[in-house]
């Protein structure tokens, strides 16, 4: 299926990814190739398979659920780009 | 005597246990070699500050400490697994000069058995990449040749082992990320079995993918360094608590009595000849020394790539949804609300292939495409996954294929075909989608002197038996060390 300009945008969006026109671009034409090779799977008769999400060899039966200690605020906020008493600061959410 | 640099893990471990030599003379030897090469190979993004005082204090301790498993040896880590206050960037711009606040558990085994973290390995972006050019502090050379890719995504791992500036290093495999670039420096680089190493504190590419392997210069030492990282973790639920092995003792048991198949499809065209003839050598020494080999098939091989670069990608685009810089990262807020700051961090913050991915992930996951894309490469999965088990449940052992279609390629070749990049791990991904345990191993070089590897891929949690073919393949082609490592005439040609 063909993926136009407005298209690369609307998943650009959904992805919070900004991109200049000559990414747009250049994305419309990679992304249009990318799927137009992974159509191959098209060839196969997948109607009866069952998905495989994770391989089988993982999980174990869940831990204990005991309390411990987590990060301290100062610990947690160590790595924020803007913190301040005690919590994380974002731009103005709600406008006006 | 040779130089401390030039010793495997194996053989710097007798040395120091014996103290013949001390923690401090190992590691400032593997300093000294990155002064000396690393300007030109850029395989490190960071050394650890704390390395020489961490050595220090090892040599004031005395006996237990000295019987722990890796006591004084230096480790290379891949720089998207988390070190305890030294900083992981993941060869990203987006997350600022971000320093965990623990240890991934890999590395706090590695601590717990003696070792010490020489410093941080450059790689592609967030591991996405096959030639290590997708780096925020630039590519990295391999040192067979300076104007060739290493690989990738670990190609600072391998660069670093094969140089000679670690001894082994720690790197991760999504989808080739440890094999690939192991096989174009001409080093040993396994992935372990899905949920053999706990992955917690290995930044997420595709969680169902991802794994930490070694990649070192002997087999032993990959054998020696699984045994200190694989086994359950309470904190990883996809860790398995199935026991690890022996597998420093399976590397002397010899392939006697081995049934290992070869896969016609990873000989279709495509691939050098000289690597053909190089895995065909191998299946030939592995007959001589006891094994029956046989040509087996794999048919739905050629669907793997598509299948991979769906599931990669649609985890890779839902785990870097946490890259919002409000909790970490480099934050860019051109000032017009917080939609507006979140498109500036990560459309600025993240490169162009990590974009890219995130942005075909995002499709194959979004309403309406679901079903078509993403469910469908999760049944063509199992499919995938069907092969290799119908292949094991008939008796077979092993299988051996090359790693790469093609040796080291130049740098800039490939930077501006994705389609053509994504095919270098056309032998590699299967492994990561089926989940089984696989290792490439050195197989000399081609007639232009560049690295040749092959692969073994085994059984769920059969890492012994690879490591029992690797060693004999081992013993037929020893580890070779690269023209820039060969620092003194002795150690050329080993």
């Amino acid at each position: 299926m063909p993926i136009d300009a407005e298209e690369v945008r609307r998943i650009a969006e959904l992805a919070r990814l900004e991109l200049d026109d000559a990414t747009v671009e250049a994305f419309r034409h990679q992304l249009q190739a990318c799927l137009d090779y992974v159509a191959a799977l098209d060839e196969l008769d997948l109607e009866a398979v069952p998905p495989t999400p994770r391989p089988a060899t993982s999980g174990q039966e869940p831990r204990e659920d005991r309390r411990r200690d987590g990060l301290s605020v100062e610990e947690a906020l160590h790595n924020a780009p803007d913190a301040s008493g005690g919590h994380f600061r974002v731009p103005r959410v709600i406008k006006g | 005597m040779s130089e401390l640099t030039d010793l495997d893990a194996g053989s710097l471990l007798e040395r120091l246990r014996a103290r013949e030599v001390s923690a401090v003379d190992v590691v400032r030897a593997f300093l000294r070699r990155i002064e000396a090469v690393d300007g030109e190979l850029n395989a490190f993004v960071r050394i650890n500050p704390e390395a020489e005082r961490q050595a220090a204090e090892l040599d004031r301790m005395s006996g237990g400490d000295l019987d722990r498993p890796l006591a004084g040896l230096p480790v290379a880590v891949k720089d998207n697994i988390c070190t305890a206050g030294l900083e992981t960037t993941c060869g990203s711009r987006i997350l600022g000069d971000f320093v965990p606040s623990g240890d991934a558990t890999a590395v706090a085994r590695l601590h717990d058995a003696g070792a010490i973290v020489l410093g941080k390995t450059n790689m592609d972006e967030f591991g996405m990449g096959s030639s290590n050019e997708n780096s925020a502090v630039g590519p990295v050379r391999n040192p067979w040749d300076p104007d060739r890719v290493p690989g990738g995504s670990s190609g600072g791992s391998a660069v670093a082992v094969s140089a000679r500036m670690a001894p082994v290093a720690l790197g991760s495999d999504t989808g080739g990320s440890v094999r690939q670039p192991a096989a174009l420096c001409g080093v040993v680089g396994l992935k372990p079995t899905y949920g053999r190493v706990s992955r917690l504190g290995l930044v997420a590419f595709g969680s169902s993918l991802d794994q930490i392997g070694p990649l070192t210069r002997s087999v032993a030492d990959a054998a020696l360094l699984l045994e200190v990282i694989a086994g359950a973790d309470p904190l990883e639920a996809t860790s398995s608590k199935s026991a690890p092995g022996s597998y420093v003792q399976a590397c002397d048991h010899g392939v006697g009595g081995m049934r290992i198949g070869i896969p016609a499809e990873y000989f279709e065209r495509g691939l050098d000849a000289s690597i053909e003839r190089a895995v065909r050598a191998a299946a030939g020494e592995l007959e001589r020394q006891g094994a029956r080999v046989e040509e087996v098939s794999l048919p739905h091989t050629r669907w793997a790539i598509p299948t991979y670069y769906l599931v990669a990608a649609a985890e890779a685009s839902s785990n870097l949804a946490r890259y919002d810089a409000v909790r970490y990262g480099r934050r860019i807020d051109p000032g017009r609300g917080l939609q507006e700051m979140y498109g500036a961090s990560r459309g600025r913050g993240f490169g162009v292939e990590v974009k890219r991915r995130i942005m075909l992930g995002t499709y194959a996951l979004s309403a309406g495409y679901y079903d078509a894309f993403y469910r469908k490469a999760l049944c063509a999965r199992t499919r995938v996954r069907d092969d290799f088990l119908r292949i094991f449940a008939a008796g077979l052992d092993l299988l051996l294929t090359p790693t790469t279609p093609t040796t080291a390629f130049r740098l800039g070749e490939k930077l501006d075909d994705p389609l053509a990049m994504y095919l270098s791990d056309a032998y590699t991904t299967t492994a990561n989608l089926a989940g089984l345990p696989a290792m490439s191993v050195p197989l000399g070089t081609d007639d232009r002197g560049l690295p040749v590897g092959g692969q073994l891929i085994g059984p769920d949690f059969g890492e012994e038996a690879l490591f029992r073919a690797a060693s004999v393949i081992e013993r037929r082609w020893p580890p070779a060390a690269p023209p820039i490592a060969r620092s003194n005439p002795a150690a050329e040609g080993n």
